[in-house]
């Protein structure tokens, strides 16, 4: 017979359930019966749809992290964050110049950073986003792109921020004003788009589409990866 | 001699020309200004109220990057943090009287930013650039300069932020004397005259435009008045009030004369043969070279 599964006490959303150890929040959320409509995307860690903010039995600090990658612990407050409802300005980036100007009329608020460094804890990606916000105030575009690379989105650091700034989507904004207007341009890529176009691999993907599993999984193991 | 150096945002963006001329100009007197590898903003504008310990967070995280500098060895034993931007020196120079004489307030500040690796230990002192120079000896910043600003009658405008309030003004908020001391040791002319540490309308010029209008007319109708050929500065602010209201002023009335303004480290540059490129008198607002071509400084 299995040995049984060891069971712990949470509360979700103020309520006291029995979860197995060693779920994750998400897990123990679907666990107790809760039927997931927001606040689920890939259940991969990527894509920062499953913001959470927990508290650990005999801490004061309220924690944020991503429900499908922080596992439960005995006695965890958690609550969900499906959404966040915070503003978020329309722009066409054609219009925009990569400098401090932009953010001045899109994101004012920005610049009430009062440097307490929140956003940067409430972070489940350690991300530096204190750092970024910084850099975005001071006009160094390429800094604030390159810190907040890996943002996943998920709005914690805006929920928590005391000075109501929206970090993520300032952060998006550098990130899109760097690539369009600051970096340094691939002629490689150009090369390879027109490649594409004139329909160089057009053989190799109908292959690739037609293969089957077993050997699309042979060769996809067996690739080289160049880092340059 | 190396020395912690705050840029503060706006000398990153509209001020450029303020750093690098004061960059410049300090490796020629033998001073390498090291930028502090993280920093935030100041701060700014100083808080005012005893409650809002939150504002203080920002200077007293870049006191503890001086620290973390020493520790680094970037710089040697330096307590020292040097500012060019008026505002930001006025803004941590607050901060920091308020960290060491409020001990409590220094505790929570430091209980809060739990996450340095170190408290700020309140021993950092912040220094105005112009500071620096009066210590290092106005006489011995005369004997290196190689281009004498020879018959160039330059008045010195303080503005707010150098001087008030007294605790962490850098000379005599009634009678100053450094700009002037600095104007003589370029043997440039110094100007009396009356509005040099009247206000410029500070913020205002955001959305209060008329106000920073009217107050910049005053302040260059009476440079002029007084036979000023050139105006220095070392607040961004001031410098942008005084610099882009002008050439408001010029539109509405054509017979308005302008007067030149800069960084005071700008003259500096010059005065030490650095050209006008190194200088950065391309961002300046008002044409800057007419004067310096007639006096054959450039």
């Amino acid at each position: 017979m299995a040995e049984k599964q060891k069971m712990i006490k949470v509360y979700l959303t103020g309520e006291l359930f029995e979860v197995p150890e060693g779920s994750t929040i998400m897990m123990a959320l679907e666990y107790a019966g809760f039927q997931l409509k927001q606040g689920i995307g890939c259940r991969e860690g990527y894509c920062g749809a499953c913001a959470t903010v927990y508290r650990e039995k005999g801490d004061y600090k309220l924690k944020g992290g991503l429900a499908c990658q922080t596992v439960v612990s005995e006695g965890m407050a958690i609550t969900q964050i499906p959404s966040v409802p915070a503003e978020k300005p329309v722009y066409d980036l054609n219009d925009l110049t990569p400098d401090v100007g932009t953010f001045t009329k899109l994101f004012p608020s920005v610049f009430r950073c009062v440097s307490c460094n929140t956003c940067t804890k409430a972070c489940p990606q350690d991300i530096e986003v204190m750092d970024y916000i910084q850099a975005i105030i001071r006009g160094d575009l390429a800094k604030a792109a390159d810190i907040s690379f890996d943002c996943i989105r998920c709005g914690l650091c805006a929920m928590r921020c005391p000075a109501e700034i929206v970090q993520y989507d300032n952060a998006t904004l550098a990130r899109r004003l760097y690539g369009k207007y600051l970096a340094k341009k691939s002629p490689e890529l150009e090369k390879r788009i027109e490649e594409i176009k004139e329909g160089k691999y057009d053989k190799d993907i109908k292959e690739l589409k037609e293969m089957p599993h077993d050997e699309l999984s042979k060769i996809y193991y067996k690739r080289e990866i160049k880092i340059s | 001699m190396k020395i912690p150096y705050f840029p503060g945002c706006t000398l990153k963006t509209t001020a450029q020309n303020f750093e690098m001329s004061a960059i410049e100009s300090a490796k020629k007197i033998g001073i390498e200004f090291i930028e502090l590898p993280r920093w935030n903003c100041c701060g700014v504008v100083a808080s005012l109220t005893s409650d809002d310990l939150m504002r203080h967070l920002a200077p007293v995280r870049n006191f503890i990057r001086v620290q973390e500098m020493n520790k680094q060895g970037l710089v040697k034993n330096e307590n020292r943090l040097l500012t060019l931007c008026s505002m930001c020196y006025n803004t941590l120079s607050l901060s920091n009287l308020r960290m060491k004489n409020e001990a409590d307030d220094l505790q929570k500040i430091n209980d809060f930013m739990h996450r340095e690796e170190e408290n700020y230990d309140g021993n950092i002192e912040v220094v105005h650039f112009l500071s620096i120079l009066e210590e290092m000896g106005f006489d011995k910043l005369a004997q290196k300069i190689t281009k004498p600003l020879k018959d160039l009658k330059v008045a010195s405008y303080y503005g707010c932020m150098l001087l008030r309030p007294k605790e962490v003004g850098i000379d005599d908020a009634e009678a100053p004397a450094i700009l002037e001391n600095f104007v003589k040791s370029l043997k440039a002319e110094t100007v009396d005259w009356d509005a040099g540490s009247r206000c410029c309308g500070s913020y205002h010029t955001v959305n209060n435009v008329d106000i920073v209008y009217n107050l910049v007319k005053g302040i260059i109708l009476d440079a002029r008045k007084n036979g000023a050929e050139a105006i220095i500065t070392s607040c961004p602010l001031c410098a942008f009030n005084l610099d882009v209201r002008q050439s408001e002023i010029k539109k509405d009335n054509p017979d308005f004369q302008t007067i030149p303004i800069f960084y005071f480290t700008q003259l500096m540059g010059i005065a030490l043969g650095l050209d006008k490129k190194a200088v950065g008198l391309e961002f300046n607002k008002i044409d800057t070279e007419d004067i310096l071509k007639k006096k054959k400084l450039i």
